[in-house]
């Protein structure tokens, strides 16, 4: 009897252990958001939304934000759409050395953020190319890819060959096969990759930080904030980027996943 | 829309495997063809290069008068129904089935109005707006019919439509396929491996067995008189019996077996004409066997038989026999017979079997199968 109490204790303290050690940081990073002082560290003075006023109020971060946002849409969709075209002459054709074209897709994953942006640096350097937002999103084409090719090449299955089949039967194009049948039918990947890449380049530092000059993106900008010292208004633009992490994954999780395990 | 279909000694070799070989064919338009054949005889593949999706080795095929050999299956009048369907997930059943209309650019409301029309003929007018995943297999059946005949093909090629239904479903949807082929006209090319599907629907059947047509006609000319042993084997029951043909004159042949001798018409020697000496295979079915004396048609006996086991099927009694035959070379031969339901039958009776000589076939025997 009390073997067995122990044993639940013990399986609940580790419980709280695990969580709290994966949470306690976001949890304590939210609450200083709200403190009605100048550093974020305890004791808590008290409840305050003067943080999210200056983070708004703050025009650099807010062009930051912006900036994210461009940069994560855009390079994920177009990662999404490289990654579909890629996974589908590899799934559907046979080509030369299709083992290792898939091999050199996938290898990128492997590769260190902070290598890939050197190579990319060093590259657009060679080229005579202003690093701007446009090479931010380059370098999140270059890591998403891989991830976009690798999710939409697995639910590429055999059952769809036929359909796509009875499309061209039926007098459509390729391209026609590609956009009303093919796609339509890997919806839930496509989603899923895309909004996967999202919150990747989202939350991505290194390359933004070495790939962007004047205009840059929000965690580069936190980077520089964080430079003057510790600030509740950092905590509370962490917490932002936190929610809408949080959000995308949730709409992820909730919507994108349960349709696919039903069907 | 309607149109004939030939296939000009079409060979089809994989890797070092011969999937058809050398097979012509014949379609007029407007018939209900059926490729009959086991698994891997290759009426897939037949059926694909008929609707362009593999091109033959060598050889042609024609559809109504043109050359499609090399024509890609867009641009051919013909459309496939696929085994597993294929139908489009995400569409509803009237995007289906309207989906080769718009690949042929005719207006969402001229396409809907047809897509209901078809809907309507295959019993599904009420679930236009349903998507496939709503529907039973016999359902989603009837939706790829519907979408393969919307763009009024001059052939439909069906491969084994039907496979994936239970027993009932499936004479059920037979009997309504073979309705609707009437209704519209088209030139059907169905594969199945069921022989009582092909009997049920086909004008002409065509037997493949390794890659090659065996037989080719209508279902009783097969059924009656074959002209290749895989055919008279595959398409119902039949006893093949080993015999030598001995004397020739213009209108008979007499053939020696084991169990008695048969003048035979030479008409029944479908596949060659008869030669002294030959090794022929003659080949019975169950039911043609009679009890001496037993019927009204003049009858050659076979001597006594024993019959070893019997079994009652309501329309006959099913029973294995061992002639008695003197000299019986093949001291295993075993007859299948089959016995009116009226008979007096018990296991260990002696009976005098007899046999009308027009019913009996008589083939070539392969070499090495004397
Ligand atoms: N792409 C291919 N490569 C190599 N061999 C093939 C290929 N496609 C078919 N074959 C071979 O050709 C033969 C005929 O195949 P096919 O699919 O036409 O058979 P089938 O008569 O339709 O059989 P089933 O009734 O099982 O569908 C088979 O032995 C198969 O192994
Ligand atoms: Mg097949």
């Amino acid at each position: 009897m009390t073997r067995k109490l122990l044993a639940a204790l013990a399986s609940w303290l580790y419980a709280a252990l695990l969580f709290g050690f994966i949470f306690l940081p976001v949890v304590v990073l939210v609450l200083f958001s709200f403190q009605d002082g100048r550093l974020p560290v305890p004791p808590f003075n008290g409840f305050s939304l003067r943080w999210y006023e200056a983070v708004f109020a703050d025009g650099k971060l807010m062009a930051a934000l912006l900036h994210s946002f461009l940069v994560a849409t855009v390079s994920s969709l177009v990662a999404c759409l490289f990654g579909f075209l890629a996974a589908y002459a590899l799934a559907r054709y046979r080509l030369p050395g299709s083992a290792l074209q898939r091999g050199l897709l996938i290898a990128p994953m492997t590769v260190s953020y902070l290598i890939i942006a050197l190579g990319l640096l060093t590259v657009l350097n060679a080229l005579g190319v202003g690093l701007s937002l446009w090479t931010v999103g380059i370098g999140h084409v270059v890591i998403n890819l891989p991830l976009c090719f690798a999710l939409i090449y697995s639910s590429m299955g055999a059952h769809h060959v036929n359909i796509e089949r009875a499309a061209r039967d039926l007098g459509a194009g390729e391209v026609k096969v590609m956009l009303l049948v093919t796609a339509p039918m890997l919806l839930p990947s496509l989603l899923a990759a895309f909004f996967l890449s999202v919150t990747f380049s989202w939350d991505e530092f290194i390359i933004a930080f070495l790939l962007s000059r004047f205009d840059v993106t929000l965690p580069v900008e936190i980077w520089s904030l964080l430079r003057s010292g510790l600030n509740p208004k950092t905590n509370a633009i962490g917490s932002l980027v936190f929610l809408v992490s949080v959000s995308v994954l949730m709409v992820l999780e909730l919507w994108l996943f349960r349709r696919t395990r039903k069907s | 829309m309607t149109a004939p279909v030939s296939i000009i000694n079409a060979t089809k070799t994989f890797v070092g495997f011969t999937a058809l070989d050398n097979v012509c064919l014949d379609i007029a338009a407007g018939e209900f063809i059926v490729l009959l054949g086991p698994s891997g005889c290759g009426k897939t593949t037949l059926l694909s290069i008929l609707g362009g999706f593999l091109s033959p080795t060598s050889g042609r095929v024609m559809i109504g008068g043109k050359d499609m050999t090399h024509v890609a299956p867009a641009k051919r009048p013909t459309t496939t129904m696929f085994q597993d369907y294929a139908l489009f997930p995400h569409m509803r059943l009237k995007d289906n089935v309207g989906f080769g209309l718009r690949m042929r650019g005719v207006a969402r409301a001229a396409r809907d109005e047809r897509a209901k029309a078809l809907l309507d003929l295959v019993g599904l007018k009420e679930s236009a707006e349903k998507k496939p995943h709503e529907l039973s297999g016999g359902q989603r059946q009837r939706v790829a019919l519907a979408r393969a005949l919307a763009v009024d093909p001059d052939v439909l090629l069906l491969d084994e439509p039907l496979g994936a239904l239970d027993l009932q479903l499936r004479r059920q949807m037979q009997d309504e396929l073979k309705a609707i082929q009437k209704r519209v006209g088209t030139t059907f090319v169905h594969v199945t491996h069921d022989q009582e599907e092909a009997m049920a629907i086909a004008d002409r059947i065509a037997v493949m067995n390794r890659g090659r047509v065996e037989d080719f006609g209508p279902p009783a000319e097969i059924y009656m008189r074959p002209r290749s042993l895989f055919s008279a084997g595959f398409l119902g029951e039949t006893n093949f019996l080993p015999g030598v043909v001995e004397a020739l004159d213009a209108a008979t042949a007499k053939v020696v077996t084991a169990i008695g001798d048969l003048v035979l018409p030479r008409r029944n020697f479908t596949a060659a004409e008869p030669d002294p000496g030959q090794q022929v295979t003659l080949c019975i079915r169950p039911e043609h066997f009679r009890r001496a004396g037993e019927a009204v048609r003049p009858l050659t006996p076979l001597g006594q038989a024993r019959i070893a086991d019997a079994a009652f099927f309501g329309t006959h009694y099913r029973c294995h026999l061992k002639p008695a035959a003197a000299g019986d070379p093949a001291g295993d031969l075993t007859i299948m017979a089959h016995m009116p339901p009226s008979a007096m039958v018990a296991d260990g009776q002696d009976i005098v079997l007899a046999v009308n000589a027009e019913d009996v076939v008589a083939l070539p025997t392969p070499a090495g199968r004397a």
